[in-house]
C-alpha cells in the first residue's frame, strides 16, 4: 500500500466514499450512492441561484415603484426563480438524492436496476441546468415560469427557445429516474420485503414515479410545438392560424398540475420516516397512508383544470375539476392525521429532523386549507393570478417540501457521509426557516386578498406594508438556510464520526455502516420483521 | 439464499448478468419492464400531439380534409408496408437470437435496418415535395385554391408528428446499429438475448405509432 | 388618487358587486374552518409532543397499528364537509359567471399595455371605465396580441381576455365609488403597468357622462361597413353576392356544408377575418378575407351595427 493520502483504506474501512478518487470513478461511476450526491452537489447550486433570484425580487418589492430595475429585468428575475426552483430543484429533489441513495438498501439491493441510466439521468439533469445557465447569461427570460403562449411563442424577446429545452432535457432526467425506481422496487427486493413491508418513503418514490412516467413525456411535447412554434412561426398556439392558447394551458397544465405531486410526494415520503423515528413507533396505519400516495398520484391527473377557472374553459368542465381538487385533498388530509396519531403515546424527541417534520405537518395544512380556498371556483374568481397563489403554493412547496428535503437530509446526512452535523446549530436553522418563512409568505395571503395580483414589478402604495413584511420574513429565510450550507460543509472534514444507527431507527439502511460500502451490504439481507418493529426493538432490549 | 450465492459474482459469459442483479431472470424481467414503461413514456409524448390533432380535427373538419388532399398517399402507403416488413424481420431477429441462430440474427438485423432506411428516405422526398410547394408551415405557406386559414394547421400536426416519428426511427436505426455489432461478436445467444428482444419492442412501437399516423394524416 | 379601502376591515377591499359579498361569506366560511381545522392539528401535535416527550432511551411506546374506525371517520368527515363548501362556491360560481338578460354592454380590447373600452352609446375609455350603479352590466372582451385578464378586486371578478375569441362576464356593480383595475394575466414587460380605475356613478352621473356627444358605435360601424365595401355585396334583400344580415343576429344559419351555427359575435368576427371558414348555403366563397386591416374595435363597432339592422316589414321572410 502506498503511502499518499490517496491510498486505497483497508477493506474494513472501505465505504462507497473513499473507495477510489478518479476523476473517473465519480463522473462514470454507476454506484448509486455517488450519482446522489452528485445530485446534492447539483441541486444545491440551482437551489442557491434560485434563492439569488428571489432575493432580487423582494428587494425590487420593497418599494411600490419599480425602482431598482427596470420591468423586463424584473420579470426575468421572476421567471427564471421559478423555472429553476421548479425544473431544477423541486422535482429532482428528493428523489434524485435522498431517493437514489437509499431505495436500493431499502429495498435490500445492491444498486438500482439501471445504474449507467441512473447516471445518465445525471447527465441530462446537468445538461438541461446548462441550457438553463445559458439562457441566463444570454440575457434571462421573460415569460414566467409557465411560457403560456402567444407571449412566449410569439412576443417575448428572450431565451425561451433554451430555457424550453433545458426544462425538456430535466424532463427525461426525471423520467428515467422514475423507470428506474419502478423497476427497482417490483423486481429487486430481497427475500422477505414483501409489498406491506415496503418502507413508505418506498412507497411515496413509487407514486412518484408513477406521475414522472405519465406526465412528464407531455410537459416534453409542450415543449417541443413551443419550440417548433417559435423557431419556424408555425401556429399550434396562434390564433392568427385557429390555433388556441388555451390548448397550451391545457397541455401545460396537464403534466404541472401532477409535477407539484412530484414535488411533494417524496417529502411526505421523508415526514413518514422522520416521525415514526423520532416518536419510537410503527406509523398509525401504513396501509393508509401507502394507499393515500397512489391516491394523490392518480386523482392528480384529473385536476389540472383548476388552473384554468378563469381562462374561457367551459363552467362544466371547471365543476369537474373542482369537484375533484376537493377530492384529492382528503388522502393529503389523511396522512397528516395518521403522523399526528403516530405521536400518540409515542416517544418523542426533538432532533432536527423531527423539528421539520412537525413544521412540515403545521405548514403543509396551512398550504394545503388554502388550496381548498382556491379549488372552490367562485373564490378563485378573485384570487386567481394574486398574491394568494403565490403565498398557497409557496406554503406546500417551501414550508412542505423545502423543509422535508432539509429534513430528510438531516436525518440521513449521517449515513450518506458518515458525519454528524452540530445539533445546535442545526436547531437554530430550522428555527429561523420557520420564521422567516411564515413571515414572508403569510402576509401574501391578505394582500392577495386585497387584490394585488402575482408577477407586478410596481404596485399601488397600500399594498406596501405587507410587501417590506414579506421581504423582512425572507433576508430571516435566507440565513435559515445558508447556515446548512456553512455547517453540513464543516462537518464533512470535523464532524464527529457517524455510528451505523445514530438514532436507533428502524430500516434496512440502518443496519449497514455510515457511510455504507459500494455494495451496501456485505451479505444480502433475509427480511423477517414488519417494517417500523419499533415495539420488538423495545421488546428485545427488555429481554436483555 | 446461501450467503455465498449472495456475494458470488456472475461469471457465466453466456448470461452477461450485470452486479445489481441476483441472476439472469431477474436482469430479463427487469430489463422487460423497463422498456414496456419507456414505451408508456412514448405513448403520452405522442398522446399530447395526437390531442392535439383531435382537438383541431374536431374543430376544422373541413380545412382538414382539403388540407390532407396534399399528402402523398401512394408513398404513405408505401412507408406502411416498408415498416410492418420491417418489424416482421426484426422479429425473426429476436426469434434467431433466441434460437441461437447468429448468422440469421445478423442478417434480420441488417434487412430491419434496410428498410428503415429506405422509410427514411422516402420520407426525406415527401418533404422535399411539400417544402416545393410551399406547404411547410409558417411565413412561406401558400395554398393554392381558396380554404380556411387553418388548412396550415394539418401541416404543423404533420410534420411535427411525422417529423418526431422520423427522429424515433432514426434513434432505432442507432439501436440497430450497436445490436448489429455485437450480435455480429456473437453476444447474444439462447442465455442472453434479452437487448434484441427490447430493442424489438422499441421498433414494433415506433411501427405501430406510423400505423395510426398514416390514416390519420393521409387517409382521412 | 389613493382608492378607498373598506375601512371597517382593512383585511377586505372594498365590496362593490352583487356578487363580492357572497364570495366574501364563501371566504369567511371556509376560513373559519381552516383556522378551526388548522389550529386543531397545531394543538394536538404540540400537545403529543409535550404529553409524550421521551423521558428516557428505554421508553417502550406502545405498538399501535392503527384503527379502521378512525380512518373511515378523518376521510369522509373532512371530505363531506368540504364537500359542502364545493356545492356552495360551485352555485356561487354559475351565477357569478352565468350571462344575465337585459344587460348593458361594454366592449373591452385589452392590447399591450392597455385597456381599451367601447360604451354602445359612443364614448371610449383607456384604462378607465365609468359605468352605472345597480344596472346588470355584460362586458365582451378581446385581445389584440397577447392573454390578459380583465380584474376589478372590489367587484370579486376576473376573466381573461384571450387573443382570437371574445370572452364575457356579467356584473351589477352596487357601490359608488373608484376601484382598482388591474391586468391579471402576465402580458410581458408593463404587465405591472396595465392598470387602471373603474369609476361606478349614480344613474344620473352616468347618463350625463356616456351622453357625450361621441358617435355610437353602431354609427361607427355603418362606416365601416361602407368604407370596407361590406354594403356592396351583403345588400339587404339578400339578392346580392352575400346573404343579407338584416336580423341575422342571434338566429340559426345553415351552412353549405349542412351544418347549422349560431350567428353570434364570434361567428361575425370570424366571417370577416376568414370567410372561407363557413360559407352559408346557396352562396358562393368569394369574400375576401380582412385579417390584418380591421382592428379589434372596428370589429366590434362593425358588429353593433349588424346587430342593430332589423327587419323593417312585419312578417319578413326569416334568414334561412
Amino acid at each position: 500500500m502506498s503511502a499518499t493520502h490517496e491510498a486505497t483504506p483497508p477493506t474494513s474501512e472501505l465505504n462507497y466514499l473513499n473507495n477510489g478518487w478518479t476523476w473517473q470513478s465519480w463522473l462514470l461511476t454507476g454506484d448509486h450512492k455517488r450519482i446522489a450526491m452528485l445530485y446534492v452537489i447539483s441541486i444545491t447550486v440551482f437551489f442557491a441561484l434560485g434563492g439569488l433570484f428571489a432575493g432580487a425580487v423582494r428587494l425590487e418589492l420593497i418599494t411600490p415603484q419599480g425602482d431598482m430595475m427596470d420591468a423586463e429585468t424584473y420579470n426575468k428575475m421572476f421567471t427564471m426563480h421559478g423555472v429553476i426552483m421548479v425544473f431544477f430543484f423541486l422535482i429532482p429533489s428528493v428523489p434524485a438524492t435522498i431517493g437514489n441513495f437509499l431505495i436500493p438498501i431499502m429495498v435490500g439491493a445492491r444498486d438500482l436496476a439501471f445504474p449507467k441510466i441512473n447516471l445518465l439521468s445525471w447527465y441530462l439533469y446537468v445538461i438541461g441546468g446548462f441550457c438553463g445557465l445559458y439562457a441566463a447569461a444570454v440575457g434571462g427570460v421573460d415569460t414566467g415560469w409557465t411560457f403560456y403562449t402567444p407571449y412566449s411563442s410569439t412576443y417575448s424577446n428572450s431565451a425561451v427557445i433554451a430555457t424550453a429545452m433545458g426544462a425538456f432535457v430535466a424532463g427525461f432526467s426525471s423520467i428515467l429516474t422514475g423507470l428506474n425506481f419502478i423497476v427497482t422496487i417490483h423486481k429487486m427486493r430481497a427475500p422477505g420485503m414483501t409489498w406491506g413491508r415496503l418502507p413508505l418513503f418506498v412507497w411515496a418514490h413509487y407514486a412518484t414515479s408513477l406521475i414522472q412516467l405519465l406526465g412528464t413525456p407531455v410537459i416534453a411535447i409542450t415543449l417541443v410545438l413551443l419550440m417548433l412554434e417559435r423557431a419556424f412561426r408555425i401556429g399550434f398556439f396562434d390564433p392568427a392560424l385557429g390555433g388556441d392558447p388555451v390548448l397550451f394551458q391545457h397541455l401545460f397544465w396537464f403534466y404541472s398540475h401532477p409535477a407539484v405531486y412530484i414535488m411533494i410526494l417524496p417529502g411526505m415520503g421523508v415526514i413518514s420516516e422522520i416521525i415514526t423515528c423520532f416518536s419510537k413507533k410503527h406509523v398509525f396505519g401504513y396501509h393508509f397512508v401507502a394507499g393515500s400516495s397512489l391516491a394523490i398520484a392518480i386523482l392528480g391527473f384529473f385536476v389540472w383544470g383548476h388552473h384554468m377557472f378563469t381562462a374561457g374553459q367551459s363552467t362544466y368542465a371547471g365543476m369537474v375539476f373542482s369537484l375533484i381538487t376537493f377530492a384529492v385533498a382528503v388522502p393529503s388530509a389523511v396522512k397528516i392525521f395518521n403522523w399526528t396519531a403516530t405521536m400518540y403515546k409515542g416517544s418523542v424527541s426533538y432532533e432536527t429532523p423531527m423539528l421539520y417534520a412537525m413544521g412540515f405537518i403545521g405548514l403543509f395544512t396551512i398550504g394545503g386549507v388554502t388550496g381548498v380556498m382556491l379549488a372552490t371556483m367562485a373564490i378563485d374568481l378573485h384570487l386567481h393570478d394574486t398574491y394568494f397563489v403565490v403565498a398557497h403554493f409557496h406554503y406546500v412547496m417551501v414550508g412542505g417540501m423545502v423543509m422535508a428535503y432539509m429534513g430528510g437530509m438531516h436525518f440521513w446526512w449521517p449515513k450518506m457521509t458518515g458525519r454528524m452535523y452540530p445539533e445546535h446549530w442545526a436547531k437554530l436553522s430550522a428555527g429561523l426557516v420557520f420564521i422567516g418563512f411564515n413571515l414572508t409568505f403569510f402576509p401574501q395571503f391578505i394582500v392577495g386578498y386585497l387584490g394585488m395580483p402575482r408577477r407586478y414589478h410596481a404596485y399601488p402604495e397600500e399594498f406596501q406594508v405587507f410587501q417590506v413584511l414579506s421581504t423582512a420574513g425572507a433576508s430571516v429565510l435566507g440565513v435559515g438556510y445558508l447556515l446548512p450550507l456553512i455547517y453540513f460543509t464543516w462537518s464533512i472534514f470535523k464532524g464527529e464520526k457517524a455510528p451505523p444507527n445514530p438514532y436507533n431507527a428502524k430500516g434496512l439502511e440502518w443496519t449497514v455502516p455510515s457511510p455504507p460500502p459500494t455494495e451496501n451490504f456485505r451479505i444480502m439481507p433475509v427480511v423477517n420483521e414488519e417494517v417500523y418493529a419499533y415495539a420488538e426493538q423495545h421488546e428485545e432490549k427488555a429481554l436483555v | 439464499m446461501s450467503e455465498h450465492a449472495a456475494i458470488a459474482h456472475h461469471h457465466h459469459s453466456e448470461e452477461h448478468v450485470a452486479h445489481q442483479f441476483d441472476n439472469a431472470l431477474q436482469q430479463y424481467e427487469s430489463g422487460n419492464l423497463g422498456m414496456w414503461l419507456f414505451l408508456l413514456t412514448e405513448v403520452m409524448f405522442f398522446g399530447g400531439m395526437f390531442g392535439a390533432y383531435t382537438i383541431y380535427r374536431a374543430w376544422y373538419p373541413e380545412a382538414f380534409e382539403i388540407a390532407s388532399s396534399a399528402t402523398n398517399i401512394p408513398l404513405g402507403a408505401f412507408n406502411t408496408v416498408v415498416l410492418i416488413v420491417s418489424s416482421l424481420t426484426m422479429a425473426l431477429a429476436v426469434q434467431s437470437a433466441q434460437l441461437g441462430k447468429t448468422k440469421r440474427l445478423v442478417w434480420n438485423i441488417i434487412l430491419t435496418m434496410v428498410f428503415g432506411t429506405a422509410f427514411l428516405v422516402v420520407k426525406y422526398f415527401e418533404y422535399s415535395e411539400k417544402i416545393g410547394h410551399h406547404h411547410f408551415p409558417g411565413s412561406s405557406f401558400v395554398w393554392e385554391t381558396p380554404a380556411p386559414r387553418e388548412v396550415q394547421i394539418l401541416f404543423c400536426l404533420y410534420f411535427a408528428m411525422t417529423g418526431m416519428h422520423a427522429l424515433h426511427m432514426i434513434v432505432g436505426l442507432g439501436i440497430m446499429t450497436w445490436l448489429l455489432v455485437n450480435a455480429i461478436k456473437g453476444v447474444y445467444g439462447p442465455k442472453y438475448y434479452n437487448p434484441v428482444e427490447v430493442s424489438g419492442l422499441y421498433w414494433h412501437f415506433v411501427d405501430i405509432v406510423w400505423i395510426f399516423l398514416f390514416p390519420m394524416l393521409y387517409l382521412i | 388618487m389613493r382608492i378607498s379601502m373598506n375601512k371597517t376591515l382593512p383585511l377586505l377591499p372594498e365590496s362593490a358587486s352583487d356578487i363580492a359579498p357572497e364570495i366574501d361569506l364563501l371566504m369567511l366560511a371556509e376560513t373559519a374552518f381552516s383556522i378551526f381545522f388548522t389550529g386543531l392539528i397545531f394543538l394536538v401535535v404540540a400537545y403529543f409532543a409535550i404529553k409524550y416527550r421521551r423521558k428516557s432511551e428505554a421508553d417502550t411506546p406502545p405498538h399501535i397499528h392503527g384503527s379502521l374506525m378512525l380512518e373511515l371517520a378523518w376521510t369522509f368527515i373532512p371530505f363531506v364537509m368540504i364537500l359542502g363548501f364545493f356545492v356552495w362556491g360551485t352555485n356561487v360560481y354559475f351565477r357569478a359567471y352565468s350571462a344575465q338578460p337585459n344587460a348593458m354592454e361594454i366592449f373591452v380590447t385589452g392590447k399591450q399595455w392597455m385597456w381599451k373600452v367601447q360604451h354602445p352609446e359612443g364614448p371610449r375609455e383607456i384604462n378607465e371605465l365609468h359605468v352605472p350603479v345597480g344596472r346588470t352590466l355584460k362586458f365582451t372582451m378581446i385581445s389584440e396580441d397577447v392573454l390578459h385578464s380583465y380584474y376589478i378586486p372590489a367587484f370579486r371578478m376576473k376573466k381573461d381576455v384571450l387573443p382570437g375569441r371574445y370572452t364575457y362576464f356579467w356584473i351589477t356593480p352596487t357601490k359608488v365609488g373608484s376601484y382598482h383595475l388591474f391586468c391579471a394575466e402576465y402580458c410581458g414587460t408593463q404587465h405591472s403597468g396595465m392598470i387602471g380605475t373603474v369609476h361606478v356613478m349614480e344613474q344620473s352621473e352616468y347618463e350625463k357622462w356616456v351622453s357625450g356627444g361621441d358617435e355610437s358605435m353602431t354609427a361607427r360601424g355603418e362606416q365601416l361597413f361602407s368604407q370596407y365595401g361590406c354594403v356592396t355585396c351583403h345588400l339587404a334583400d339578400g339578392k346580392g353576392r352575400g346573404p343579407s344580415l338584416v336580423g341575422v343576429y342571434n338566429s340559426m344559419v345553415k351552412l353549405q356544408s349542412g351544418v347549422v351555427v349560431k350567428a353570434d359575435e364570434s361567428y361575425f368576427r370570424e366571417s370577416i377575418l376568414n370567410p372561407r371558414a363557413k360559407i352559408v348555403e346557396k352562396y358562393q366563397a368569394v369574400m375576401p378575407t380582412f385579417q390584418g386591416q380591421i382592428s379589434e374595435e372596428g370589429l366590434l363597432q362593425i358588429i353593433a351595427y349588424i346587430k342593430s339592422l332589423e327587419k323593417e316589414e312585419e312578417g319578413g321572410t326569416p334568414q334561412q
